[in-house]
């Protein structure tokens, strides 16, 4: 290394004053000080989802959104539908929508407000900052999920104490699965559209309008009705979300997880790598 | 206070080679070569789209070059594992998210280089922004108030030299000698700074260099008193025989001007001796106006338009 230095002064033809190196990687540039970790910079990424009044009260709000629909689910209605189960379905619906938007945000926010020029000029290897995201958002999804069991229970807890509910606390691990790989897979798909498109509102408008789109267009051309069950994500998502999948699902699930969130990761990043900073 | 750039071992921490950059048939930086060298503030002067931000992003591996490189300290940009500990960069100080306080963009910056976090009041403080300013939003600042973040930014990670793009846009003239006081002050204790301007008056106090930039390509590179001094010095006297006698003496060429001065092809230094030995009182002496920065740099960048438009032709 010292010695590439050396020469390429020399073929510059400029005055070289290049001490002798002492203890090699002290003074080497290439190894003087080590990269951020992986986990640093997931950590500043989740900072930054945070850290502005829009991104912090977009969290809260839909706590307390999930919070007060758990709770009318636990106080109202029929007996039979006021258990810690149905209470989860109502609190995952404001997740539903606010974690593929926060997905976006999380994608969009360095072009859309400016930053990238300081980011990247940080981490240069894009891709880096783009896999501490994705992992920022997968946690920032775990916790929604954990927020929304919360809720549920809060829900049907009120429900037990007010009276006349069914009060059930029963569902399985494989339900509760369920529940969060639909709200990591919702948020992912945000994730990719934002990667992809990388304009906030494109992105937001896109990830709500294309698969209505698909299921209206499955639904009204009968001969495109075997083709759109495979990748109408809408419906292939659906048993998921309503944590309710038959074994018979898993395959369109795959196919249009890889379709709608694989296919828009990897052209998001190669489209990021080559974008040029202004 | 930062504890400033250790000494480098490196005499040239900056080195552009042949950079070119097109888009499409537009040629944005043309063959750009320059160095920067530890201890000295670099000008990089140039008019508004001269591509002086285009190199400056290349360097700092946001823009890849159509050919060419650029390395710092010896290495890519890109290939410097914590590059912040290395460069301190500040390419636009507009561009960072309003809804975050300027405290809280030096966190951020902070946490992923790894530096503790006592370095951001420190640096709010060096740069004037400590208390109540680094708890408001950076949509509140004013623009001079974002030249001060980004320079806090830049210098966060204790770098061996920073990259500075039009940091005085928006400052008042206080901030702007302040500035100049900080980069001459890093430059002093062994770092390199290079930044850029679009007009002299801004660098020509702190730039011990000057690479001037028109149309993509570089029209004048040099110390800045080899430039000042190309087209010679102008003095006068109340005793103007003695005056050309004296330079006659010296073997200065000269020339008498029209309102009575003389014209000299030689330095400051040299005229001012030829007087003093032929016991010549001097009224003025001083760089010749035609030889002015600002003439040469008007003269080089008016050209560089010119050649701008033909290759948009």
């Amino acid at each position: 290394m010292s010695t590439d230095v050396h020469t390429e002064l020399i073929r510059a033809g400029r005055p070289v004053a290049v001490a002798p190196r002492g203890a090699g990687s002290e003074e080497d540039p290439r190894t003087r000080f080590a990269a951020p970790t992986a986990w640093r910079l997931t950590t500043v990424e989740l900072r930054k989802a945070v850290d502005t009044r829009a991104g912090r009260w977009l969290l809260i709000a839909s706590v307390l959104l999930a919070a007060a629909v758990a709770i009318a689910r636990g106080v109202t209605g029929a007996a039979a539908d006021r258990t810690f189960a149905d209470c989860l379905e109502l609190a995952l619906l404001p997740f539903g929508i606010l974690l593929p938007v926060l997905g976006i945000l999380l994608m969009t926010g360095e072009w859309s407000q400016r930053t990238a020029l300081a980011t990247y000029a940080l981490v240069p290897d894009r891709a880096r900052i783009t896999w501490a995201k994705v992992r920022a958002g997968l946690l920032i999804g775990l916790g929604a999920a954990v927020a929304s069991v919360v809720a549920a229970a809060l829900g049907n807890a009120v429900g037990i104490a007010v009276g006349g509910a069914d009060g059930s606390w029963s569902m399985s691990l494989g339900d509760l699965g369920q529940t969060l790989a639909a709200q990591e897979l919702n948020l992912l798909m945000g994730v990719g559209f934002g990667l992809l498109l990388m304009s906030p509102a494109l992105a937001i408008v896109a990830f709500f309008a294309l698969p209505t789109a698909f299921t209206v267009l499955g639904e009204t051309v009968s001969s495109l009705e075997s083709t759109f069950r495979w990748i109408d994500p809408n419906r292939a998502f659906d048993p998921l979300l309503n944590v309710d999948v038959h074994a018979g699902d898993w395959p369109k699930i795959l196919v249009c997880a890889l379709l709608w969130v694989g296919v828009p990761l990897v052209a998001g990043i190669a489209r990021t790598h080559r974008r040029e900073i202004k | 206070m930062w504890r400033g750039p250790r000494p480098g071992n490196v005499a040239v921490v900056i080195h552009v080679e042949n950079l070119t950059k097109r888009y499409g048939a537009h040629v944005a930086v043309d063959d750009v070569s320059f160095s920067c060298e530890a201890g000295t503030v670099t000008g990089f002067l140039g008019p508004n789209g001269a591509g002086k931000s285009t190199t400056m992003r290349m360097l700092c591996g946001l823009a890849p070059p159509t050919s060419g490189r650029a390395t710092v300290l010896g290495v890519p940009y890109r290939e410097l594992p914590n590059p912040g500990r290395e460069v301190g960069v500040l390419l636009d100080a507009s561009a960072q998210h309003a809804g975050r306080t300027g405290q809280e963009v030096l966190t951020l910056a902070a946490k992923t280089l790894g530096m503790p976090s006592s370095r951001v009041p420190e640096m709010l403080n060096t740069v004037g922004l400590e208390g109540p300013a680094g708890r408001r939003r950076v949509g509140d600042y004013s623009l001079g108030m974002r030249q001060r973040l980004g320079l806090a930014h830049a210098l966060l990670g204790d770098p061996r030299v920073i990259v500075l793009d039009e940091p005085a846009n928006g400052l008042d003239p206080e901030g702007i000698f302040w500035m100049r006081g900080v980069l001459r002050d890093f430059a002093d204790r062994g770092g390199a700074v290079l930044l850029s301007s679009h007009l002299l008056h801004e660098v020509e106090a702190v730039a011990d260099r000057l690479v001037v930039i028109a149309g993509g390509k570089i029209v004048a590179d040099g110390t800045k008193d080899e430039l000042l001094n190309a087209g010679g010095v102008l003095v006068r006297s109340s005793d103007r025989t003695g005056l050309r006698r004296a330079l006659a003496l010296a073997d200065l060429p000269s020339t008498t001007t029209t309102d009575g001065a003389q014209l000299v092809d030689g330095d400051a230094e040299a005229v001012g001796r030829a007087a003093l030995a032929a016991g010549v009182v001097l009224t003025e002496l001083r760089p010749a106006e035609t030889a002015g920065l600002e003439q040469l740099f008007l003269s080089l960048t008016s050209g560089g338009t010119t050649t701008t438009q033909e290759q948009a032709a």
